[in-house]
């Protein structure tokens, strides 16, 4: 954070040193030239059996990520069993919070400070392949066994990275629909009913509305009301990008009419205007506000709460087709300043290894990305989850083009934001992000290629 | 101003003095003596590592599209600089509107951030019971760290959950529109602050001599005119420090709009420097985050030295 008391000499002096931290690890970079960074392919690849086993010498694996929710100790308890299975591996996990960790982590890795393995969302995958702070995984892939059909296929598409695998895929975690059977029982509503469609949404809203209660609060930022209006726009038939991510489509039609449906919940009085971010989630908690559109994380947060009586859905289907967000943890190796084939063949075991016992990560409150671990009786057992996880087969993700991540938050987040504060109207303030999107990608695409 | 003194000073040439005092010990007549520079050298160490060169270095940068694990950094000339005054560019409207942000919050800031501790430092200058609990009690928030302060203030300020809203039973969106954002972060901003002008004045007060004071009542003068004609005149060199250090913080806003609002409504509270580490760290654009640093520091020395020039001519 920036001092205060800091004179304007100091300024820039900051500015320089968050920038030298870079130039540092550029020169750098640059002075090992000819190294992995020049072939991304290099490191990785072959070598070993690709993860089914290790014997070498004992080794200690750094294995950073960003589960600082209710979902971090449901990883360090398989981390610590792991370990205890594993006599000759020692995997140290290292939580931080997703925005810091995506930025401190290509650092460290070319300072060659970086950690052993890591998980990255899908759209974080393709960003880090181009920077080569990740290594290609085809032949854990490949040696494992692991094929598309046991994948939800957008999932496992979206670890490749021009025709390489990078990232194997953890879990899945959609967007669901949460409603406080409080709220509903007030108002009369069915609670063995909650609305599945935009008839019986809108109905229901009008109940509670009668009964003086705001029901469906949208909040303008991207948790939640960014992922709402994804899902949104896949269900009346859009689309975020087209197929290579070289243009935004989220300015059709398809898009005016979800985001349109969202603003007029507030212009219907079923919402509160200029809400701030996490309002809804906490409304829904307080008994304020009756449904809420939140990830699958959010099973966690309200089962902790135990004056909170509530249930979840599919998401309603508001739009023309079925469609919901979701987002999803892959396992990725970093690449390292000196490569040590021991600590690579410990780190594809230990990938394994979790993949394979991905139910007790399920249990954190995530979909297994595998198929055959969420088709096994354990999985069914988890009630709500298995009920967020009917939707995989039209879960819809944001694709993995590198710097993808940035054109989201720049662009369509604020477009959102825009129109949900009423600061613009829903056409203009989507046009406006497309357009910015458009500039960006067109950016990225020659930053990344160039 | 105590770095830029001390290389001051380092600088000056040896004086040139007579053969009598030629023979004082490590006083040179003569030739180099490195004794000056084995002084500084620890400063000048630092200065050069993580002023200098990086300053030089990032110049250097932002000639470039530079990201710095990509094996490729094209070099670009100018064309950073030219896309931040080129309308329709990805980096012009972001860029300007957050140069916008922040030039609205210096401008709102800075003139309650000189006016209200100098008021409380008038109070805190009296005599009366408690003195030292006060003057410890305005100072206590500027203590505290910008995260703290962010995250306390967005709970409070929470238009829906807020106590802020609950206490004054209204429904203010105090950190989702505008002007409201706005009032918030300044409000926040200049409670957490004050303490530090606050002390600063009142420093400057206890220097000025009460026989001032009493030689103007002697003559009738009442408190007003004994204000504006012994207070503020003794204050002069502490107002020109206040306003100086005043404007130059407020123009580095970052934590406040990056913990309170951030940077809503769209992206109308995102200050300059937001958008810079965002550019620069979050989206490794670093060639373009440097040409905005150096834009940025040139609108500062601007107005520094406009600062100087017009609090100058005052003086004489």
């Amino acid at each position: 954070m920036v001092d205060r008391r800091a004179m304007g000499r100091r300024l820039t002096r900051q500015d320089f040193l968050l920038l030298s931290a870079g130039a540092g690890a550029g020169i750098f970079v640059a002075g090992c030239g000819g190294g992995p960074q020049n072939n991304p392919g290099a490191q990785g690849g072959s070598g070993g059996d690709g993860g089914k086993a290790y014997d070498g010498p004992k080794v200690d694996l750094a294995f950073w990520n960003g589960f600082t929710g209710g979902d971090g100790p449901y990883m360090r308890d398989l981390v610590e069993k792991f370990n205890s299975e594993h006599k000759n591996i020692n995997v140290k996990m290292n939580v931080q919070e997703w925005a810091d960790y995506y930025t401190k982590v290509p650092s460290a890795v070319a300072s060659g400070q970086g950690p052993d393995v890591g998980i990255m969302h899908t759209d974080q995958l393709g960003t880090n392949a181009a920077r080569s702070v990740i290594v290609p995984l085809d032949d854990v892939a490949k040696n494992l066994s692991l094929k598309e059909s046991d994948f939800a296929p957008v999932v496992w598409k979206a670890g490749i990275y021009g025709d390489q695998r990078y990232g194997i895929p953890l879990d899945m975690h959609p967007l669901g629909f949460y409603y406080n059977k409080t709220v509903m029982e007030e108002a009369g509503l069915d609670l063995n009913k909650p609305p599945t469609n935009r008839d019986e949404y809108e109905s229901a809203l009008d109940e509670l509305k009668g009964k003086g209660v705001e029901g469906s609060w949208m909040t303008p930022f991207r948790f939640t009301g960014g992922l709402m209006f994804e899902s949104l726009l896949w269900q009346f038939g859009g689309d975020l990008y087209n197929q290579d991510g070289s243009k935004a489509l989220f300015g059709s039609d398809a898009g005016v009419e979800a985001i349109t449906w969202m603003v007029n919940l507030i212009n219907n009085g079923h919402s509160p205007k200029n809400i701030a971010q996490d309002a809804d989630i906490n409304a829904f908690q307080n008994n304020k506000n009756a449904f809420n559109w939140n990830g699958i994380w959010a099973i966690n947060i309200f089962g902790e709460n135990k004056d909170l009586d509530w249930g979840v859905a599919p998401l309603p289907q508001i739009g023309s087709e079925k469609g919901a967000w979701a987002g999803s943890h892959n396992f990725v190796v970093m690449r390292q300043k000196t490569p040590d084939d021991n600590k690579l063949q410990a780190s594809k075991v230990f990938i394994n290894w979790i993949s394979q016992n991905s139910l007790e990560w399920a249990k954190g409150g995530q979909i297994p990305a595998r198929k055959s671990v969420r088709e096994s009786g354990g999985f069914e057992d988890l009630k709500l989850q298995s009920i967020l996880a009917e939707q995989v087969p039209y879960l819809n993700f944001v694709p993995p083009v590198p710097g993808i991540g940035d054109v989201e938050t720049n662009a369509l987040d604020v477009a959102v934001n825009e129109a949900i504060t009423l600061k613009k109207s829903p056409k203009q303030a989507l046009q406006d992000g497309a357009a910015k999107a458009d500039k960006l990608l067109e950016e990225n695409r020659q930053k990344y290629q160039g | 101003m105590e770095p830029q003194s001390a290389a001051r000073t380092g600088a000056q040439p040896p004086l040139p003095l007579g053969p009598a005092a030629g023979d004082v010990k490590g006083v040179p007549t003569k030739g180099f003596s490195p004794t000056p520079y084995l002084f500084m050298a620890p400063y000048l160490a630092l200065f050069f590592t993580f002023v200098l060169i990086p300053a030089v270095y990032g110049l250097w940068i932002s000639l470039h599209n530079w990201d710095y694990l990509l094996p490729g950094k094209p070099f670009v000339g100018l064309q950073n600089y030219v896309n931040l005054f080129t309308p329709g560019s990805t980096t012009f409207g972001p860029f300007w509107s957050s140069m916008k942000a922040t030039g609205l919050f210096t401008l709102f800031s800075v003139p309650l951030l000189v006016v209200v501790p100098l008021l409380i430092a008038l109070l805190l200058n009296q005599q009366f019971p408690g003195r030292n609990f006060f003057r410890a009690v305005y100072f206590a928030p500027y203590v505290l760290g910008v995260a703290v302060v962010g995250v306390l203030w967005r709970f409070l300020l929470d238009p829906n959950q807020g106590l802020i809203n609950y206490y004054l039973g209204t429904s203010i969106p105090w950190i989702t529109a505008l002007p409201w954002g706005w009032i918030a972060l300044v409000g926040v901003t200049v409670w957490w602050t004050l303490g530090f002008n606050a002390v600063i004045y009142l420093a400057g007060l206890q220097d000025i001599n009460a026989e001032l004071y009493e030689a103007a009542k002697v003559d009738g003068a009442n408190g007003w005119q004994r204000f504006l004609n012994i207070t503020l005149p003794g204050l002069r060199p502490v107002l020109i420090f206040v306003i100086t250090t005043t404007v130059l913080a407020s123009a580095n806003v970052f934590g406040q709009a990056y913990l309170i609002t951030q940077g809503a409504p769209g992206q109308e509270t995102r200050t300059a420097i937001m958008y810079i580490a965002e550019t620069g760290l979050r989206q490794f654009n670093m060639g373009a985050a440097s040409a905005m640093s150096y834009i940025l520091a040139l609108f500062l020395m601007l107005i520094s030295v406009f600062n100087f020039v017009v609090l100058r001519e005052r003086e004489d």
